[in-house]
């Protein structure tokens, strides 16, 4: 071997793209360390002033802790319970939603639609996961919901004009493209060969589909809705704006209720002061929510990839 | 004994001689398949016996898997497939108006080139057709089938005691047979099989020759094989195409060891293919 200068250029350029790279990656994971740090360390100052048990199960919402000492309810109360129940409400409104009409049009697209059509359609329904959830969030409070408590009304209901179904409802809108994109993936991963093989025994279209191929993309299709629900927990423009604001404990779709996401927007808007309970609630919730999140991602990227290990 | 009729058929066919015993199957009159704009197959003339087993052999792209696959019309779900002529099923025509593809499908059943058992318990695999045809009136009826089944597979014996395991679980070879009794649970007259030892090891592949020689007493066979020595091992017939035409069919005997044609003797002896 030996040495030239040129080589030892190239050698330099080498180190240089190395540490690039390094560096980007390393700025990615300290942030992410760092705000999971940082969520933890005020959590637990919150959980320095309000007992967990107290935040975990308690069921009573309110706060506002005062700007003067003397006013009433100073002393708040923080029990997230009807904060999760509220999530978990609108979660499941946007589900039940998006389930079924996600997974329909994704068996429509990867087995019935003729190729041309389905060049179509595909992109027209990812249009709808590009709209800005403001946009779905101020659909949800003027459109939707108007619409829910007049029919309501017509029907002798009472519906609140801000309703866990209207956010649910437009919620479940806008993960539908996540739910049936996700799902025409893992129906489209089915190898040809199970289709042959069942057509072959004389089993038709819908058989087939039935037996074979859902049974087949099952675990995969519970991931694309694992994912679809942890977005939908995560959610916040939508129910800031058409869900409420009142920590309502109900399992009435029509009452309003408010969420985890919906709350961390309103005790953190405004001039704050960052040492009140009021304050570092929000991290507390955001621990909650990020621990939520998380845990659901791992669940359903863990079943996606076992399931595309399947047929490899 | 009626059926004994047939076999005076054709003699005016060249290179063609049926055996005495066995009435014709399947036929297929002046068969046309397109791909498109292209032609697969050639005005295909082919009278298939039953209980025997007939081989189809050709180089790549030559039509047979093409022709193999127009039997329980198989092709009908490929896009731009277009298939003109008369095939015959037992005399009636599988492409008239009317006929019931499901119906048809459950008397000409299939085993692919690739193992495919569903993801689904070996049971649930065997009893999946009789399930959707409703061959079984009861639990007990089912287990019977599937188990007679597996048996004529020549897998119960490695099986009995996990029927509950997925099918995906098993050994290439022991896929295939799960798939073999997963074909004759629907008890069909004709069985079509793809290259069906083409993804497996000698062994494995000695095992289901074995078992096509003795399915054969009770079910047409008709098998694509890129192996001439499997055709010659266990086929009674053996046709062979080459570039859309049917160029030569008789005895397997007579086409490997005494070939009419020029290009089946080229190919039998290993010149093309």
């Amino acid at each position: 071997m030996y040495v030239t200068p040129a080589r030892r250029a190239k050698k330099a350029v080498e180190a240089v793209i190395k540490g690039i790279l390094i560096t980007s990656s390393t700025v990615a994971i300290l942030t992410t360390v760092g705000i999971v740090a940082s969520l933890l360390f005020e959590a637990m100052r919150f959980f320095g002033e309000i007992p967990f048990v107290d935040f975990m199960f308690g069921t009573e919402w309110s706060p506002q802790t005062a700007i003067r000492e003397d006013q009433v309810g100073a002393s708040g109360s923080f029990g997230a319970v009807p904060l999760f129940a509220g999530t978990l409400l609108i979660s499941a409104i946007a589900l039940a939603v998006a389930a079924p009409v996600g997974l329909f049009a994704a068996i429509f697209l990867a087995e019935y639609a003729h190729p041309k059509l389905r060049n179509w359609v595909k992109p027209i329904l990812e249009i709808l996961a590009g709209i800005p959830t403001v946009v779905y969030g101020f659909f949800a409070a003027l459109v939707v919901a108007p619409w829910l408590r007049g029919t309501g009304e017509v029907a002798g209901f009472d519906v609140s004009s801000e309703s866990a179904l209207a956010a649910g409802l437009v919620m479940g809108v806008m993960i539908i493209p996540l739910i049936s994109s996700l799902s025409d993936d893992v129906i489209n991963a089915v190898p040809q060969s199970m289709r042959d093989g069942s057509f072959g025994l004389g089993a038709t279209k819908s058989e087939t589909i039935r037996q074979v191929i859902i049974p087949a993309a099952l675990p995969g299709i519970m991931g694309g809705m694992l994912l679809a629900a942890s977005r939908a927990i995560g959610e916040t423009m939508i129910v800031v704006m058409a869900a409420g604001l009142a920590a309502n404990l109900t399992a009435n779709p029509l009452q309003a209720v408010t969420t985890v996401t919906v709350q961390i927007v309103t005790l953190l808007t405004g001039d704050q002061e960052f040492d009140s309970a009021k304050t570092l609630a929000a991290f507390a919730l955001g621990l909650m929510l990020f621990v939520t999140t998380l845990v659901l991602n791992v669940v359903a990227l863990h079943i996606v990839n076992k399931y595309r290990e399947q047929y490899d | 004994m009626e059926l004994a009729i047939h076999t005076e058929v054709p003699e005016s066919a060249p290179g063609l001689s049926v055996a005495a015993s066995n009435p014709h199957k399947v036929t297929a009159k002046s068969v046309d398949v397109y791909y498109g704009d292209k032609q697969a197959l050639k005005s295909i003339n082919l009278d298939i016996p039953s209980n025997m087993v007939t081989a189809l052999i050709g180089p790549s792209g030559c039509g047979k898997s093409t022709f193999l696959r127009c039997l329980n019309r198989m092709n009908d779900v490929v896009d731009g497939c277009r298939v003109e002529g008369e095939i015959k099923l037992d005399g009636e025509n599988i492409y008239a108006k009317g006929v019931d593809v499901v119906h048809l499908r459950a008397r000409v059943g299939m085993v692919f080139q690739k193992p495919n058992p569903f993801p689904k318990s070996i049971y649930d695999n065997v009893a999946y057709g009789p399930k959707i045809h409703g061959l079984a009136r009861s639990r007990a009826d089912m287990d019977e089938i599937v188990l007679n089944s597996l048996e004529k597979a020549g897998l119960l014996a490695e099986v009995r005691d996990r029927l509950d395991a997925p099918g995906t679980g098993l050994s290439g070879g022991q896929q295939q047979r799960l798939c073999i009794a997963r074909a004759i649970a629907v008890e069909p007259e004709v069985i079509l099989m793809d290259e069906p030892c083409s993804a497996l090891d000698p062994i494995a592949t000695a095992k289901i020759e074995e078992l096509i020689d003795e399915l054969k007493e009770n079910y047409t066979i008709i098998m694509v094989t890129h192996s001439m020595q499997q055709a010659a091992r266990v086929s009674q017939k053996t046709a062979f195409f080459h570039l859309g035409d049917l160029v030569e069919y008789g005895d397997t005997q007579g086409i490997f060891t005494n070939p009419k044609d020029e290009r089946t003797q080229a190919y039998v002896t290993g010149r093309i293919g």
